[in-house]
C-alpha cells in the first residue's frame, strides 16, 4: 500500500531522469511514422490548440470538457518515473501532470463503469503515418477502473516544467508507470467509462503479443524477444543492459491489484 | 537497346576499387556518427539497423545483376562479387554487432537464436552466406567447376530469409521490410524461365 501520495510521486528513490533531448528525439507515436525520430520531425503540424477532451459513457457529467477548464481544477506536480518500452528499452522521466482519478472525479463514474477507453486525436492530414494501415487508426487504449483510480496513474501535460512536445503526446497524455509505454496513450481526445473490457490498438492488432494488461514483467516474454533485461535509453553504445523489474519498480504499489490474477494468462 | 549499352560501357571504365571504396564508406561514416551522436539518442539500434539494411540492400543490388543483363541487357557482372561480399561483410558487421554490444552474452545470443523466429531466420541467412564468401576467390571459382554456380545458388534462400528477419522483427504492419522482401521476391521471380509463357 501507498505510504502517502507526496512519497508515491517520488516513485522508487535514485531515479535520475533521462536528459530532454533523450526524451524527445526517440518516440514511438506511429500516427508520424514508425521511425524513432518520425514523432520529432512530422508531430509539429498536430493541431493542440484549441484542445478539448470528451468524457463520456457511464459517467454523471458526460461532455466536452476544455483543456483550459480541465487544468483550472487540477493540481499540477512532478512525478519521475520509469518508463519501460515493450521493445526493451526504458528511460526516466520527469513528468508534470495530475492524478486521472481527479479528473474521473470531475465528471463523475457511475457505480457500474468497471473499464476506462481512451482514444488518441486523429487528423490524417496533420498525421502522415495514418496513410498507411499500420494499426487501426485511432489509437485506442483501456485501463480496468482500479487500475486508471491508482494515484500512480496521471494525466500528463509537461516534462521538466514545460509544456509536453507534441512528439510526446501533447497537449495531455495518459502515463501508467508499471505498465509498457504503448498503455500510455498519447493526445487523449476522449475518455470514456465502460462496463466491459474496452478494445485497444495493440491488441486488436495482435493479440498474441499484447495483451490488454502489459504489465511491465521480466518473466514474460514478448513471443519475439526476452523482456529480462531492457536498454537505458543515452546510456550509450557500450553499456550493459540492465535487469527488468516487476512492475518496472512498482511492485510495492501495484501488485495488489493484480492478486490471484495468472499473469502469464494475463499479460 | 543503346541506353543499356551506353550504361555497360560506362561501367566498364568504373574501376572496381571505387565500388569497394564506396561500398565500405558507411563503415567509417558510421562510427564516427556513432562516436558524435550523430545516431541519436539511442545509437546502438541506429548502428544495427543501418548495417542490417546496408547487407540486405546490397544483396538485392548483387541479385540484380543477372536480371539487368539477361532482361535490359545492361552488363554490371565485373561487379558482382564486389558486390555479394560488400554485401557478406555488412550481414557480418550486423550480427557482430548485435552479439557484442546487443544482447552481449553468448548465453542470451544461443537462447535468441533458438526462441525468437526472426533471429533464427537472419541466423540461417548468415549461414547460408558462409560458403559463398569462402569460395568468392577464383582459385575456388576455378576448382569448384560448375559446382561452385550450384553452390552460389544458396544465396537465393539467404535472401529470402534476409527480407524474412526484417519483415518478422517489425513491429505492425510496416511498409520498408515487405517492400525489401517484394524486391527479393521479384528478383528471384526474374530468373525463372516461364515454360507456360514461352509456348505460348
Amino acid at each position: 500500500a501507498l505510504a502517502g501520495r507526496g512519497q508515491a510521486a517520488e516513485g522508487p528513490e535514485g531515479l535520475e531522469p533521462n536528459t530532454w533531448e533523450e526524451i524527445t528525439t526517440y518516440n514511438n507515436f506511429y500516427e508520424f511514422g514508425t521511425d524513432k525520430a518520425d514523432p520529432a520531425r512530422h508531430a509539429d503540424a498536430m493541431t493542440i490548440e484549441p484542445w478539448s477532451v470528451r468524457i463520456d459513457g457511464l459517467v454523471e457529467r458526460p461532455g466536452d470538457y476544455a483543456l483550459e477548464d480541465i487544468l483550472s481544477r487540477m493540481t499540477i506536480e512532478e512525478r519521475i518515473y520509469r518508463f519501460r518500452c515493450v521493445e526493451a528499452w526504458s528511460r526516466v522521466v520527469p513528468w508534470n501532470g495530475f492524478e486521472l482519478a481527479d479528473l474521473l472525479e470531475v465528471a463523475g463514474v457511475r457505480p457500474a463503469a468497471r473499464y476506462v477507453a481512451f482514444e488518441t486525436y486523429l487528423d490524417r492530414s496533420e498525421m502522415p503515418g495514418t496513410r498507411l494501415p499500420v494499426l487501426d487508426w485511432p489509437y485506442v487504449e483501456g485501463l480496468r477502473l482500479d487500475e486508471a483510480m491508482h494515484p500512480l496513474t496521471i494525466m500528463a501535460t509537461g516534462i521538466y516544467g514545460r509544456d509536453l512536445p507534441p512528439q510526446n503526446g501533447a497537449p495531455l497524455r495518459l502515463v501508467v508507470p508499471w505498465k509498457y509505454g504503448f498503455k500510455s496513450i498519447k493526445s487523449v481526445v476522449r475518455i470514456t467509462l465502460t462496463e466491459s473490457e474496452p478494445p485497444t490498438a495493440w491488441n486488436k492488432a495482435n493479440p498474441r503479443e499484447y495483451g490488454f494488461y502489459s504489465n511491465v514483467n521480466p518473466e514474460v516474454d514478448h513471443p519475439r524477444w526476452s523482456q529480462a533485461t531492457e536498454r537505458r535509453i543515452g546510456a550509450g553504445i557500450f553499456a550493459s543492459r540492465e535487469p527488468t523489474l516487476m512492475f518496472n519498480g512498482y511492485a510495492e504499489e501495484v501488485a495488489d491489484l493484480y492478486a490471484g490474477m495468472d499473469l502469464t494468462e494475463n499479460f | 537497346m543503346p541506353a543499356a549499352q551506353a550504361i555497360s560501357a560506362a561501367a566498364r571504365r568504373v574501376p572496381l576499387w571505387l565500388v569497394w571504396s564506396a561500398g565500405l564508406a558507411p563503415v567509417p561514416w558510421l562510427i564516427w556518427q556513432a562516436a558524435t551522436g550523430g545516431l541519436g539518442v539511442e545509437p546502438l539500434e541506429a548502428l544495427e539497423h543501418r548495417l542490417g539494411e546496408l547487407g540486405l540492400q546490397l544483396l538485392i543490388a548483387s541479385l540484380a545483376v543477372t536480371p539487368l543483363r539477361r532482361h535490359l541487357g545492361v552488363n554490371l557482372m565485373r561487379f558482382r562479387r564486389a558486390l555479394g561480399l560488400l554485401a557478406f561483410t555488412y550481414v557480418a558487421l550486423h550480427l557482430a554487432v548485435w552479439l557484442a554490444l546487443d544482447v552481449q552474452t553468448l548465453a542470451r545470443a544461443g537462447e535468441d537464436i533458438l526462441k525468437r523466429p526472426y533471429i533464427t531466420v537472419g541466423m540461417a541467412a548468415f549461414v547460408l552466406l558462409l560458403p559463398l564468401a569462402a569460395t568468392s576467390t577464383d582459385r575456388a571459382v576455378r576448382r569448384l567447376g560448375a559446382r561452385w554456380r550450384q553452390l552460389h545458388r544458396l544465396a537465393y534462400p539467404a535472401a529470402v530469409l534476409g527480407g524474412l528477419h526484417y519483415v518478422l522483427l517489425a513491429k505492425g504492419l510496416q511498409l520498408a521490410p515487405l517492400a525489401y522482401l517484394a524486391a527479393i521476391l521479384a528478383l528471384l521471380a526474374a530468373r525463372l524461365r516461364w515454360p507456360a509463357a514461352r509456348r505460348a
